[in-house]
């Protein structure tokens, strides 16, 4: 471990920290409808969008026609993608000539895109034309970030409303949340990567002789576009199967700093956004602290494991941190930094092979997915899932001291705990049976591109990403049948059966009258209420997940440092 | 039901004009007027003739230039139409054999280097077209080039101290020589005679 290691981790946790208040103040504006400076270019644009899709911008939807909006918009991003990876090959944008998508690859792909997971079956580089990358893929990036974002307000405002049937409008949400905070920044973020190196073009691959005379063939693309939307969005889907390894979407540790900066931008933002709009910014500043916690804590960990290094290579002769699957310009202190980040958020892109960590250093990752990514977490996913655990605080806390458990004003009642223990829920169901489930099947075994418990760590982590929609992988693990269709439905219902129950969270919160505040009230925005929340992340995830865990990571650690090869 | 469907339709539509054309083919007309260069690619060219990326890595096999990290991208290595790492993991065989065949290649080559290579010249990278390595796998290298170009050793190692890349303001990323531009440096101002 270095001190400029750390100090890059610092700088990058400060210019988070540093933001959250101006582009949380920003989204609450933009989201309660009010004027911001970019209204005079946007708002004549978001008006026209309104009339074209007739959407009555004042109508507000009780959180059932909410949901069905959703779902409906959803459904109808599917078939979009699916049909047009199906006809790639007879549509333009295509100078590689890259032949039409199977079936099972297309369904999982479509599915993993509108889920925004971006859990990636294919290498883009020799598989998509120019066009399902950016009308397909990166618009979906657009809108599933979008999405997220819009459940996460129709929450908001779930509990920051008394005796109100409605909790906003999908469409109008969806609609601002691209126009005002997706597209501008994305814009900008597109440019500066530009600057960095990223290619952004429509030109043909290049072959080229080489200076020693080989050929190499070069690619291209309207990659920086694409790569700006996948980290802002928190997607993480690579234009390249390399991802964010590759120097053509992360040139320079310039352009990997910014990266990771613009995964948690939003996230990190929405925290605040939280607080401003139930009119109590520290119940914003207590998530905040909760999140920066486990951020913390998981790169510290995993930059120490990295920098350890593998005792086998050590034995070779070799001294030195893990290098093996890592870039020279990130270095250990820049991988492990990335691999925390894109895992405490549902962001899932990768700068360096996770599959090639050590053992402890792989786990931070996969158990970050596992508590369901709330370390500032996916655009909107990781604010609802925090609200989430914190509805579970409540109840636990309230339990303990015998009280109708209260949260911001309102009880907390056997609605709402249900609804929050079956997001809860969702989570060890989707992890832990697929991976059962895949370990007794032929096929489950036969992508496998480790032996031993490494191998086992390959399929747990599989499911733990596509649940938690993160898509990053152990990218040793094949694609075939079984996996195309089995992480397919993960993802699937790792979304909705998540962002349903917390819309009629919303829902039943926002119908709820306000109790008044009393002696006995306990608050959610203290210190303890921070520790509590983050006891109760760790013991949900510890009971549900230690088991897997150590037959996978945990055993492949022991083995590694006894010298034990498979 | 159905009204929400016509307006997911019709939303849909818009936004892929908007997002999925107006907003790639924007980017690319401001990209390609501010940062022509970057936008195509970052093309490097010796007397007219191009010779790769300056952000790709390429395949180096002669003795007079510096060679990069080993590569799992496609057959012989660094085609960037097949990214990727090795997705060894720590205990793996594999590991173990690739890490101790590119020890026993890296020390073939460098038979006066003395001592054992650095970790980033004998692990391969997560890319595969990595186009970097640490200055001190350049120096590790930095005899063999002189023997082979028949130039004093303090030549070549002031020309690696030139290139190497620092860390941004001092924290960001780690230091290390671009191999493409060093060698390119190398044939420019130190001709083999």
């Amino acid at each position: 471990m270095t001190l400029p290691g750390w100090l890059q981790a610092i700088a990058l946790f400060s210019l988070v920290a540093a933001t959250t208040k101006p582009i949380g103040l920003y989204m609450a504006r933009v989201f309660q409808g009010e004027r911001t400076w970019l209204s005079p270019v946007l708002r004549p644009l978001e008006r026209a969008v309104y009339r074209l899709c007739g959407v009555d911008e004042a109508l507000e939807m009780p959180w059932q026609t909410y949901t069905l909006a959703m779902l409906a918009f959803s459904a109808v991003g599917f078939v979009w993608l699916y049909v047009l990876l199906r006809t790639q090959a007879w549509l333009p944008f295509n100078p590689q000539r890259f032949p039409n998508l199977p079936p099972a690859l297309a369904w999982n792909t479509a599915v993993s895109f509108l889920t925004n997971t971006n859990w990636q079956f294919y290498a883009g580089e020799s598989t998509m034309s120019y066009l399902s990358q950016m009308a397909g893929l990166a618009w979906h990036n657009f809108v599933s970030a979008a999405t997220g974002l819009a459940i996460a307000i129709a929450l908001i405002r779930g509990i920051a409303r008394t005796a109100c049937k409605t909790i906003g409008n999908f469409w109008v949400d969806l609609i601002r949340a691209c126009l005002y905070v997706l597209l501008p920044v994305s814009c900008v973020f597109a440019i500066v990567l530009v600057a960095q190196g990223v290619p952004q073009n429509f030109s043909p691959y290049r072959s080229v002789r080489t200076v020693e005379g080989y050929r190499q063939t070069i690619t291209g693309g309207p990659m920086a576009s694409q790569e700006s939307i996948k980290e802002l969005g928190t997607n993480g889907g690579g234009f390249v199967n390399a991802n964010s390894a590759s120097p053509n979407e992360n040139p320079t540790p310039v352009s990997n700093f910014l990266e990771m900066f613009a995964i948690l931008a939003f996230a990190a933002g929405l925290t605040y956004t939280y607080g401003y709009m139930v009119k109590d910014t520290r119940q914003g500043w207590a998530l905040f602290a909760a999140m920066f916690a486990l951020l913390a804590v998981g790169f510290s960990a995993t930059y120490w494991a990295e920098s350890v290094g593998n005792p086998i290579v050590h034995h070779l002769g070799i001294a030195g941190g893990n290098m093996e699957g890592k870039e020279c310009r990130f270095g250990v202190a820049g991988s492990a930094l990335f691999a925390t980040v894109t895992t405490a958020t549902s962001c899932g892109a990768v700068n360096s092979m996770l599959d090639s960590f050590m053992p402890l250093g792989g786990l931070v990752p996969l158990v970050n997915m596992q508590l369901g990514e709330v370390a500032f977490g996916g655009v909107g996913s990781g604010l609802y899932g925090m609200i989430v655990f914190v509805v579970i605080t409540v109840f636990i806390a309230g339990l303990m001291v015998g009280r109708t458990p209260e949260f911001l004003g309102k009880k907390i009642e056997r609605r709402e705990v249900q609804l929050a223990l079956l997001a809860l829920l969702v989570t060890p169901l989707l992890v832990l049976v697929p991976t059962a489930i895949a370990v007794l099947q032929p096929q489950g075994l036969a992508a496998l591109g480790n032996g031993g418990p490494h191998g086992f760590s390959e399929i747990l982590y599989a499911f733990s990403s596509t649940n938690a929609n993160n898509g990053s992988a152990f990218g040793g693990l094949g694609s075939n049948l079984f996996y195309d269709v089995a992480t397919g439905i993960n993802m699937l219902l790792g979304r909705f059966l998540v962002a349903i129950p917390v819309l009629a969270l919303a829902g039943s919160l926002a119908a709820k009258k306000a109790v008044a505040p009393g002696v006995g009230s306990f608050s959610t925005s203290s210190a303890m209420f921070v520790g509590l929340l983050l006891s109760t992340i760790a013991i949900v995830g510890a009971l549900t997940f230690l088991p897997a865990d150590a037959l996978g990571p945990v055993a492949d650690h022991l083995f590694v440092f006894q010298g034990k090869t498979f | 039901m159905i009204r929400q469907f016509g307006t997911a339709v019709r939303i849909t539509i818009l936004s892929i004009a908007l997002l999925g054309f107006a907003y790639p083919l924007g980017i690319t007309a401001i990209a390609r007027l501010v940062f022509p260069w970057q936008a195509d690619g970052s093309y490097l060219k010796v007397k007219g003739r191009v010779v790769g990326s300056a952000i790709i890595g390429q395949r180096w096999t002669q003795p007079q230039y510096f060679h990069g990290r080993p590569s799992a991208a496609g057959k012989e290595g660094y085609d960037p139409t097949a990214t990727g790492g090795t997705n060894y993991g720590p205990a793996s065989k594999n590991l173990v054999a690739s890490t101790k065949a590119a020890i026993a290649a890296v020390r073939a080559e460098n038979p006066r280097a003395g001592g054992m290579p650095p970790m980033d010249l004998v692990t391969t990278s997560g890319s595969g077209i990595d186009p970097d390595i640490s200055p001190a796998a350049a120096y590790y290298q930095a005899a063999r080039v002189a023997a082979a170009r028949k130039i004093p050793l303090g030549t070549v190692r002031a020309l690696i101290f030139a290139y190497e890349r620092h860390r941004t303001i001092g924290i960001l990323g780690e230091p290390r020589v671009n191999v493409l531009e060093l060698n390119l440096a190398l044939d420019r101002t130190l001709s083999p005679r």
